[in-house]
């Protein structure tokens, strides 16, 4: 069974999904989350390993469509929409850490 | 003099008929709105120019003898995460505010062939992770039946439109009981079809094994009706199932009449003891007693696995979910905050664009997802869904629906499940069926002690929607008056 969740696991955590968290929020959001996993305790004590896990409630396999061009949506539609296009493309910042 | 305009059906028969006109019946919906849409703070965005065009194209189909279709005329509220082309679509999100999709969801373009007027965009949870609305990025919704609780989530706007009139009918989605919990907290009938029966291309995902896009009610003959536009293959969406569609007039019929003759329904046992109110529980035994006398059979059944579901749930669903809101980084819509970087500007930008119950369950569900990790609780959670199934087929083996509460209490005050795992307990009667992708609704089933609306759930197999409704139907013709929202707007009817 997992030790409890720390809060070293919950800042390397937020880094993996792209979130800063002040020193309030770790604290706080540790202990939220340790909440929520203490409940998840239950389930852990089950054994169950020879039960099939279960990805998806109906199954279909092979869902394929025709090789067909049909309508797409508008490029100048959907770049009109991002935060920052340029010459058709979105455009973002420098992603070396350098000027481009 | 018309008859009175208080259903979906109603509304559609008369405008077919031409007795009203389609633009008529939205203003007259358009008036409650602004006369009573401040104090509920259903919507997030009001369509009056959109809703305007559509009525105006129904009313000119009409005048060319064409048919506009099973829903001509009918005022439908949308929740504010389904897409609709060029209209601002939210998700009750800081980092999706002003953003315009440049398409609709396969369920708008079926509702809007079908003659519907799309009235508004309503508030939800923010991205429908909540049980109140309370998450909105933009404020709470306010319960018609007493402006200081909440309506249920995450569809509370959608659910308190419908309880308060603005519309009769509305689209809401179910990942964890975000139809069916608030439309019992709010009164109307709110349906969680089976997983794959609705098309979900259009609907901002969540956790995607567990999404489904349903219909809110005042009447379970307008949920059905609903239900047969949205339902079919869409070619779009790789989990829709092939040749399923919902024809379900005979079911209702035969449930309005009172005719439940050899319906075998199970009350779960899990489910009707701790934790759950008295009030909820009076009013399931009522339910049961009402199916005997429609000539239904009623007796308590077992389904284990329940037990585990709201665990499994707050694994399975955050983990999908912090795969699904990766892609608010700031590069191709919604909102961005500038950075040195293009790390740095992802950074910033989901740091400023997410609320903090969004916050929780992506870094639970990376955690969950993540090394070391992913076999005791993602992997145990997906073990846990498949006991789930095993058990609800053990039950269906015996009976044809399962009854259960759909929440554990009435509505509650606003700020009263402040605690993440408290509110959580609100899913417990509704995650289990979206666990096991099958179908279940709720219906209003008389009132608690102080007078606010109690929902019962009737459960179904996978497409089993047919048997679900006659009983909803029945239960329905059955239940205890309570009477019009008090804040709702006043009625439409005998407009002309």
């Amino acid at each position: 069974m997992p030790t409890p969740i720390s809060r070293d696991d919950v800042a390397r955590v937020a880094q993996l999904a792209r979130l800063t968290l002040t020193d309030d929020e770790l604290d706080r959001f540790t202990g939220q989350l340790g909440a929520v996993l203490d409940h998840a305790r239950d389930i852990e004590a089950l054994d169950i390993d020879d039960v099939p896990p279960t990805a998806h409630p109906y199954p279909l396999v092979n869902v394929l469509r025709a090789d067909e061009v049909g309508a797409t949506l508008d490029r100048d539609e959907v770049l009109a929409q991002a935060p920052s296009a340029e010459d058709g493309r979105f455009r973002v910042p420098t992603i070396l850490g350098q000027e481009p | 003099m018309s008859d009175p305009l208080d259903s979906a059906r109603a509304i559609a028969a008369a405008v077919r008929s031409g007795s009203v006109s389609a633009t008529e019946v939205l203003e007259a919906h358009l008036a409650g709105i602004a006369a009573h849409g401040d104090a509920i703070a259903a919507f997030n965005h009001v369509m009056v120019d959109e809703a305007r065009a559509a009525a105006a194209a129904v009313d000119a189909a009409v005048a060319r003898g064409d048919d506009p279709g099973p829903l001509a005329g009918v005022p439908i509220a949308l929740k504010d995460n389904l897409c609709t082309r060029g209209v601002p679509t939210t998700c009750s999100s800081k980092i999706l505010e002003g953003w315009r999709p440049p398409y609709d969801a396969t369920v708008v373009q079926r509702v809007l062939a079908a003659g519907a007027v799309p009235v508004g965009k309503t508030n939800l949870d923010e991205f429908a992770m909540g049980s109140s609305t309370e998450h909105s990025a933009f404020g709470p919704t306010r319960n018609p039946w007493d402006l200081e609780r909440v309506p249920g989530g995450s569809s509370g706007g959608s659910a308190a439109a419908v309880a308060a009139g603005f519309a009769p009918i509305a689209l809401g989605s179910d990942t964890g009981g975000s139809i069916r919990q608030p439309a019992s907290l709010c009164g109307v009938v709110g349906v969680k079809p089976t997983y794959g029966l609705v098309s979900r291309y259009g609907l901002v995902a969540f956790a995607s094994s567990l999404d489904q896009i349903g219909p809110f009610a005042t009447t379970v003959s307008d949920a059905a009706d609903l239900l047969g536009v949205i339902a079919g293959h869409d070619p779009l969406d790789s989990t829709s199932i092939p040749d399923a569609a919902a024809d379900l007039g005979p079911a209702v019929a035969a449930g309005r009449n009172g005719d439940l003759a050899g319906v075998r329904v199970g009350v779960i046992a899990e489910l009707d003891g701790d934790g759950i109110d008295a009030d909820v529980r009076a009013q399931l035994d009522a339910a049961a007693r009402a199916i005997e006398d429609a000539g239904g059979h009623v007796a308590t059944t077992s389904v284990p696995a329940v037990t585990y579901g709201l665990s499994a749930y707050y694994l399975i669903a955050p983990a999908e979910a912090s795969s699904n809101l990766a892609r608010y980084d700031g590069v191709r819509y919604g909102n961005r905050v500038e950075g040195a970087t293009t790390g740095e500007m992802m950074d910033a930008t989901r740091t400023a664009g997410f609320g903090d119950e969004v916050k929780r369950r992506i870094m639970l569900g990376t955690y969950a997802l993540s090394a070391g990790y992913y076999d005791a609780y993602y992997g145990k959670a997906q073990r846990v869904r498949t006991l789930m199934q095993r058990d609800f087929a053990e039950a269906y083996a015996s009976f044809d629906v399962l009854l259960a509460p759909t929440a554990p209490t009435v509505a509650f005050p606003f700020g009263a499940k402040d605690d993440p795992p408290t509110m959580y307990l609100s899913d417990v009667c509704t995650i289990p069926s979206n666990l096991a992708g099958h179908p279940a609704m709720s219906v209003p089933f008389g009132a608690g002690q102080d007078g606010l609306p109690v929902g019962v759930q009737v459960l179904a197999p996978t497409l089993g929607e047919s048997v679900m409704f006659r009983v909803a139907a029945a239960l329905e013709a059955a239940a205890p008056l309570v009477g019009r929202a008090p804040h709702a707007a006043p009625p439409i009817g005998g407009v002309r």
